[in-house]
């Protein structure tokens, strides 16, 4: 019977199986600083230990401020916040005393988990991954059955290496064609959570298929699986191939010679069978997607660049009419305002959707020989991981960064999520390459609208949501 | 985890869709290294809103919340289950909810219940004065009225609830199968799990 990438991946990987319950072997596991504490916690109370700290890898993120961290003696310069500290403190002896890898704050290879992943080839086809963050949706861009858990799955999985789950549906998201120029994985994402909604993936596993994906770089499958979540879905998956297979040669954790060979073998039988089933199926045709924006405080809530926030009135749904309302009550917005009319203070290019090295030569493009606005307070980029960050400054992005009035900052989650200094003031507006609009995502009040790396640049540049194709 | 059969008292009478995990505890209060005392920091955004019925002591302590489509959407922080649990809610019922927090509730013994929009409707209705009976046994809500709404549960899921049963002390008698597993892994894909 012909079998879905998912389901060859899930066969591959059960212990045992009782029909509604597998017990999944998990391959590699990811931790960070928020959702391990009560994890490590728990397992010392039972007397328990992490079962494979050579599959388990942690490093900080979240909380991490990304102003310097060493002065220039190379002192490490406390963390001004005590919770934070507290935080971080406690994944490095956690970390030590069960023997878990851990790359510190100050170490290069340091960065986003999501970013950090892929890059270190501690994320591999075919594998099992999980972390304890939904953006772990991020790895399936390179075939791999990767997924966001909680803390109690983060204990289940250090004492065991595995977890307890049901199987997921399956469903296909194909785009044919080829998007047009200006148009970005960001955008097509965007597009995608606007087509299908938050709830549009829930209880299944996204393989993304169809020529525009075989087309795109490694780099834009992540932006595209890692916002996988964001449309309900706990993972997405993308075929592994040529570009995958290069991407990950000779990365510090990857296989290396015969291995190497024999991996490569393995995962070319990593696709979706001629005539296997989805039980879902949407399809879009690239052509149909422009640079996107989000309007409102979900991410479905999203529009062309060119569109207008829209009459909640003209929503079918009344709750969804009630819930448009509260949302433009909260971004200050009236329906029927141009996107194009909308005054942005705060742009923020980085998290692990949009901070990889093609994230920021793409925000520099536009931003080279340019400058912020006048009406653009603050502009950070945070580059998504210390390799990422040298290899910027080795093309000279940081200084174009700069001179266009951005600040260039340290790997971490940044401006995302709130936890850490970086944050949006209440009633001010965001350009952000990140991955959620929610209400007070940013920091209390902050109003998100949700961009690509080359939008964010062009508003940035003109102070309003900009459509990108106006700069070619 | 601590065994649950049944659930009965007021409830939330919420109704709103789309009910993200930031919205539910938002980052700030994800610093802790502990899983109490987040009932604080619980619905805070909402808890801002003049009337909201989370501050009403019509339903101050109820154990149960009635919320729309999707709940819990978003961050996987199992801090929303347990800012919930601190709060005093034992269950929610909703016409779906998200999969990693369905996930983390039933690993704090929160149970997720869900019911077709127009049982929601009623529930609301009746959570204004009247309390709501949840039989996990039996797998019905019920209320002092005429009204009873089977749901569906996972039957490995309500056996662990029943019984407070220790989701990782289970798997751990499983152990010679999982070293069975990683023994073929390391003879069939060396570069996957390596020899220990």
């Amino acid at each position: 019977m012909p079998k879905t990438l998912y389901q060859k991946i899930w066969d591959a990987h059960i212990v045992e199986s009782n029909g509604d319950t597998a017990l999944l072997y998990i391959d590699r596991h990811l931790v960070h600083e928020v959702t391990s504490p009560q994890a490590f916690e728990g397992l010392r109370d039972a007397g328990r230990t992490v079962r494979r700290p050579d599959l388990t890898l942690a490093v900080p993120d979240h909380n991490l401020p990304t102003t310097a961290r060493m002065d220039p003696s190379g002192t490490i310069i406390p963390i001004a916040d005590p919770q934070s500290a507290a935080q971080l403190a406690a994944l490095e002896k956690n970390t030590a005393e069960f023997g878990v890898p851990y790359i510190g704050a100050t170490d290069r290879n340091q960065g986003i988990v999501h970013v950090i992943g892929p890059e270190q080839g501690f994320t591999l086809p075919g594998t099992t991954i999980v972390c304890g963050d939904s953006h772990t949706a991020a790895h399936g861009a390179l075939g791999a059955l990767a997924f966001g858990i909680g803390t109690s799955e983060v204990e289940h999985v250090m004492a065991t290496q595995t977890l307890l789950l049901s199987q997921s549906k399956s469903m296909e998201v194909r785009v044919d064609g080829a998007l047009n120029a200006g148009v970005s994985p960001k955008d097509l994402i965007l597009h995608i959570i606007g087509v299908i909604g938050t709830a549009g993936g829930t209880g299944h596993v996204i393989e993304y298929r169809g020529k525009v994906f075989e087309e795109m770089s490694i780099e834009g499958r992540l932006t595209v699986s890692n916002m996988s979540i964001e449309g309900g879905a706990r993972a997405g998956l993308i075929a592994p191939d040529d570009k995958t297979f290069a991407y990950l040669k000779d990365r510090p954790m990857a296989p290396k010679g015969e291995q190497w060979d024999a991996a490569v073998q393995y995962w070319k039988t990593l696709r979706t069978d001629a005539g296997a089933k989805f039980d879902k199926s949407v399809i879009i045709n690239a052509a149909d997607v422009a640079p996107s924006v989000t309007w409102g405080t979900s991410p479905e809530d999203v529009v062309p660049i060119t569109g207008r926030v829209p009459d909640p009135m003209s929503f079918a749904d009344p709750s969804k009419q009630a819930a448009a309302q509260k949302s433009l009550d909260y971004m200050g917005l009236s329906a029927g305002t141009k996107l194009q009319d909308v005054e942005i203070e705060n742009i923020f290019i980085g998290s692990c959707t949009n901070s990889r090295i093609e994230d920021l030569r793409a925000a520099a493009s536009i931003l080279k020989g340019r400058k912020k606005a006048d009406g653009v307070k603050w502009a950070i980029v945070v580059p998504g991981s210390g390799l990422v960050k040298e290899q910027a400054e080795a093309e000279g992005l940081d200084t174009i960064f700069t001179q266009a009035g951005f600040e260039w900052r340290e790997p971490g989650c940044s401006a995302c999520l709130g936890m850490n200094p970086d944050k949006v003031p209440a009633g001010e507006r965001c350009a952000s390459t990140s991955n959620r609009n929610f209400v007070g995502r940013q920091g209390p009040g902050s109003r998100t609208h949700l961009v690509s790396p080359a939008m964010a640049a062009a508003a940035a540049v003109t102070g309003k949501l900009t459509d990108i194709r106006d700069y070619k | 985890m601590e065994a649950i059969s049944s659930v009965s008292g007021r409830a939330y009478p919420f109704g709103r869709k789309n009910i993200d995990t930031d919205i539910i505890i938002p980052a700030k209060w994800l610093k802790t290294i502990s899983r109490s005392g987040l009932g604080e920091g619980a619905f805070e955004t909402i808890r801002a809103e003049e009337g909201n019925i989370f501050d009403d002591p019509e339903y101050a302590g109820s154990p149960i919340l009635i919320a729309g489509d999707n709940f819990g959407c978003g961050s996987s922080r199992e801090h929303a289950a347990w800012a919930m649990a601190d709060m005093g809610i034992k269950a929610v019922i909703a016409p779906s909810f998200s999969d990693i927090f369905s996930s983390n509730a039933f690993k704090n013994a929160l149970l997720t219940i869900a019911l077709p929009q127009e049982a929601i409707d009623r529930l609301i209705e009746v959570a204004q004065s009247d309390p709501i009976h949840i039989n996990l046994e039996n797998q019905i809500v019920t209320t002092d009225f005429q009204d009873r709404f089977p749901f569906e549960i996972d039957p490995f899921r309500k056996n662990c609830l029943l019984n407070g049963l220790d989701e990782i002390g289970l798997t751990m008698q499983r152990d010679d199968a999982i070293t069975d597993h990683e023994a073929s892994l390391q003879q069939q894909h060396p570069w996957l799990v390596p020899a220990q």
